[in-house]
């Protein structure tokens, strides 16, 4: 892993993150949809917090895309868990939601376990394809 | 608005972007390093060969419900709640589907990092 992989898992967690709290500011000015009358949440599309929220989702998309290329699934997403903990900072200061101490443990552990993930490889030799007689210690990282 | 409500959205949001994720990362594979294929044939190439790949549009279609639901979810719920638990969820959801069909290794490791996670979104509730 080079710093300029590291920097793509950075954009991915910082993007997610912010994209998802723009969302719930421009989602606050629309006010609950109406389980029957859900279409309208389309009209949100039309909101300049939600706009702002997808250009960062693109953004994203973009980073997410391009670790998918060198890196396992089961990799990528929980080496990019610290966003569960910025979304949870952006929601309590940035839209001044209440923050339950139980709901701070929980994003802790969350952070815990999947930054234990990050010290594994990041692209595995896939099951199908392993020597049955290799031994675990074969089983190197490739990227 | 009620709880099951909200949760049952959280559980569309999970089953949908976990669908995109796995169509997402075999595509991806197929289409290999992208950093590598821009500088051999530069980013147009890059466009051109992500967006002919069918499994991409699939993940896309999967993204799109997942966007919405997630839309709707936040606007009955905190995004402090909905955007950790679904996500967390989804990486669990995710880890089991990359091992079932994308033959990933997901070893003892990443397991235990799950059953971590899945406490941790309990304490979300």
């Amino acid at each position: 892993m080079n710093y300029k992989k590291y920097l793509v898992l950075f954009a991915v967690t910082c993007f997610g993150s912010t994209g998802d709290a723009l969302l719930k500011r421009g989602m606050n000015d629309f006010g609950p949809v109406d389980l029957h009358h859900v279409w309208q949440v389309v009209a949100a599309l039309g909101n300049p917090w939600v706009l702002a929220g997808i250009l960062c989702l693109i953004a994203f998309f973009t980073a997410y895309l391009n670790a998918l290329s060198w890196a396992d699934l089961s990799y990528v997403l929980p080496a990019t868990a610290l966003g569960y903990v910025m979304v949870t900072l952006l929601g309590r200061y940035f839209l001044h939601e209440n923050v339950s101490p139980m709901r701070w443990l929980g994003v802790l552990l969350i952070s815990c376990g999947v930054g234990w993930v990050t010290r594994g490889p990041a692209l595995t030799v896939p099951q199908s394809r392993k020597s049955p007689i290799a031994r675990p210690e074969e089983q190197h990282e490739i990227a | 608005m009620k709880s099951l409500e909200l949760w049952s959205a959280i559980a569309l949001i999970v089953l949908a972007s976990s669908g995109g994720d796995v169509l997402l990362s075999a595509a991806m594979k197929r289409i290999g390093d992208l950093s590598d294929l821009r500088l051999r044939n530069g980013l147009s190439a890059v466009i051109a060969r992500v967006f002919s790949e069918k499994l991409f549009l699939l993940a896309i279609c999967c993204f799109c419900i997942a966007f919405f639901s997630l839309l709707t979810a936040l606007s009955w719920g905190d995004a402090s709640l909905v955007a950790p638990a679904s996500a967390s969820m989804t990486f669990v959801v995710s880890a089991g589907m990359a091992k079932v069909f994308l033959k990933e290794d997901v070893d003892r490791r990443r397991w235990a990092a799950a059953l971590l996670v899945c406490v941790g979104v309990a304490l979300l509730k």
